[in-house]
């Protein structure tokens, strides 16, 4: 009975979500003394994979899969499950790899357990997963003859394996039914970013909340990110009100941001919101209220009104480059 | 057309999560409920669609009693009718899924077939990923996930999902299932006049089966690491040099 991890590829290897989780599918194996077997899907080779204490790599290929199709990944993982009877399998918590663990689930009808940042085998197994986007934890058994997991992305760090060993190749062609391959990517259109850094990927966000007051309150905050080149984020209070697109949002349905600093001001520091940015280094609070949740969850604040604190930072930014 | 949008009653937490004793949930008594922004902009879209088209939409909770007010707030902006299933403790992902399809087989005996269901991407609470898709499954519908774009299309649907650099596009036909996210749309307020229609629309409530709890919830643990020691670099404009001071020993200068 081996332990199965889907992994994702990218150039040369697969993605660090996925290597994070090989690390907790890994240590799951272990534990429960039984091998560590990979499925990938339509990959050209198995890099990387032997250092990560892989033993078997089961790739499946098919014509079908030239574009994305989600049931067909989850057909993929159901039918590994058939043949292997896996004690567990184990997936980043990424939307496809996630998407894929929710087809095979209801395919197999069996449990599965999103977001996991610990597990350890037994019957049942027991876990730590995420609820509200990271916000609270639960600690949860897992039942099912073969146990299902997806791992929250960037809570395990990924590792080698003491000994790294050499991966067994198993190819194989899955069996596609039309229904399997009927929703595909038809086309990807490209967004036009106007140049400017991605939220996701910034090494700095200033972000405003209701304490903007308009979507005019934003200039200062527009012009503070501007110095540093760094993005513009918003809380939901914003995007609700129209002021900004939601693309700006910070938060558990909005983007994850991890960001050198990141500086908030006037956002009240609402769970939803601090869920998006964990991520972040150093948290820096602009905002009237000195007892606001944010400002306890920063790891410095200015206390006063932004639409005066965030002109003086700029102007004392240009000055420090000035001389 | 008739749609369907799947909605889960949850409590608003603001700034800090606080455990009841039990550990099984969040100390709610001061708390206020909604649903998931996702769910909001499947109702939103629902609401759109049979403006557009004509027809008729539902919505569907399964959790307390008391959930009758996210059904209302729906019906507010728009849906014409509401199921409850009525439960008082959380099923899990595979087990809602499951009550989910027994309310749509007896909607189907009644006469009501569905061409489209919404649900959110995940729910806001527990966020298994999975309720949409199962859903999907045991109809045998095609489902796809974490819309941020829908449009009639040929008879059936265009969907776009964002993925990194740009959208993947999808298309479908009818009956469907979709799961989507906040940003597909900017959900409208309710009016006073929609609030008081809300309170005459249908209602229906039933019992749901509950099958086991594969993942069966232990008990909830709040993270540590809320709560940091802050450091007050200064009041007003004058905290302006201490704070580029703070951007300077990061480097970020
Ligand atoms: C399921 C769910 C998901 C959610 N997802 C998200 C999400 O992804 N992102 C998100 O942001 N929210 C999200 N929310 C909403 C969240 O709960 C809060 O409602 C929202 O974050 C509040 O936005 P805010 O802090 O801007 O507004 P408020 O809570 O109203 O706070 C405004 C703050 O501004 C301060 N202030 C006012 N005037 C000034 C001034 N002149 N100068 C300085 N400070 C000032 C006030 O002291 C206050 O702290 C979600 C909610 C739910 C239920
Ligand atoms: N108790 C519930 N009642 C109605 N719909 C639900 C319930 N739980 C989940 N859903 C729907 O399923 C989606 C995905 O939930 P989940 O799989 O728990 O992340 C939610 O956004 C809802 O649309």
């Amino acid at each position: 009975m081996p332990v199965l991890v889907l992994a994702e590829q990218v150039d040369g290897g697969i993605d660090d979500v996925s290597r994070q989780a090989v690390t907790l599918a890994r240590g799951y194996a272990e534990a429960a003394g039984q091998s560590l077997e990979a499925i990938l899907i339509g990959a050209d080779g198995v890099a990387g994979l032997g250092e990560l204490g892989v033993q078997t790599a089961h790739i499946a290929s098919h014509d079908g899969l030239a574009a994305h199709a989600p049931q067909a990944w989850g057909r993929i993982v159901a039918e590994l499950i058939e043949r292997l009877a896996p004690a567990a399998v184990i997936a980043p918590g990424s939307e496809r790899a996630t998407e894929a663990m929710a087809h095979a689930a209801a395919i197999a009808d069996l449990p599965l357990a999103a977001n996991c940042i610990e597990a350890a085998p037994g019957d049942p197994a027991t876990v730590t997963r995420l609820r509200w986007g990271g916000s609270l934890l639960e600690e949860a058994a897992v039942h099912g003859a073969v146990k299902l997991l997806t791992v929250a992305p960037h809570t395990v760090a990924a590792t080698a394996a003491a000994a790294p060993v050499q991966t067994a190749v198993a190819e194989f062609t899955p069996e596609l039914s039309d229904a399997d391959l009927a929703v595909r990517v038809s086309e990807t259109t490209q967004t036009d970013t106007g140049g400017g850094v991605s939220l996701a990927d910034a090494k700095v966000v200033v972000s405003g909340g209701r304490g903007t007051g308009s979507a005019e309150g934003f200039a200062p905050i527009e012009a503070l990110a501007a110095a540093l080149g760094g993005a513009v984020g918003c809380s939901r209070a914003v995007t609700i009100a129209g002021w900004r697109p939601h693309t700006d949002q910070v938060g558990q349905t909005g983007t994850k941001i991890a960001p050198e600093i990141y500086i908030p001001c006037g956002i009240s520091g609402a769970t939803q919101h601090m869920a998006g940015c964990k991520g972040a280094k150093r948290i820096l609070a602009i905002n009237t209220d000195p007892e606001a949740p944010i400002v306890s969850n920063a790891d410095y604040a200015v206390i006063g009104d932004l639409h005066e604190v965030v002109p003086a930072i700029t102007a004392a930014i240009a000055k420090a480059r000035g001389g | 057309m008739n749609i369907l949008c799947c909605v889960k009653r949850v409590p608003m937490t603001g700034g800090r999560i606080v455990l009841t004793a039990d550990e099984q949930a969040i100390e709610t008594r001061h708390l206020g409920f909604t649903i998931s922004p996702h769910e909001e902009c499947g109702v939103e879209e629902a609401v759109r669609l049979i403006e557009q088209q004509g027809g008729s939409s539902t919505v569907l909770t399964l959790g307390p009693a008391e959930a009758e007010e996210q059904l209302r707030d729906a019906m507010a902006l728009g849906i014409d009718r509401a199921i409850l299933l009525e439960a008082d403790q959380e099923f899990d992902g595979q087990a809602t899924a499951a009550a989910i399809v027994e309310a749509i087989a007896a909607e189907r005996a009644a006469g009501t077939e569905y061409d489209l269901i919404f649900f959110g991407n995940e729910s806001a609470d527990a966020g298994n990923y999975q309720v949409g898709i199962r859903v999907a499954h045991a109809l045998g519908w095609p489902c796809v996930t974490g819309l941020k774009g829908i449009a009639l299309h040929d008879g059936g649907l265009r969907c776009e999902q964002e993925v990194a650099g740009g959208r993947d596009i999808y298309r479908v036909g009818l009956p469907a299932v979709v799961t989507v996210k906040e940003g597909l749309n900017l959900p409208r307020y309710p009016s006073v006049p929609g609030r008081m229609r809300a309170k005459r629309k249908p209602l229906e409530t039933r019992t749901p089966t509950r099958s086991g709890a594969g993942v069966e919830k232990v008990r909830l643990v709040v993270p540590e690491g809320q709560g940091k020691q802050t450091q007050i670099l200064g009041h007003g404009p004058d905290a302006a040099p201490a704070v580029v001071e703070l951007l300077q020993q990061a480097g970020l200068l």
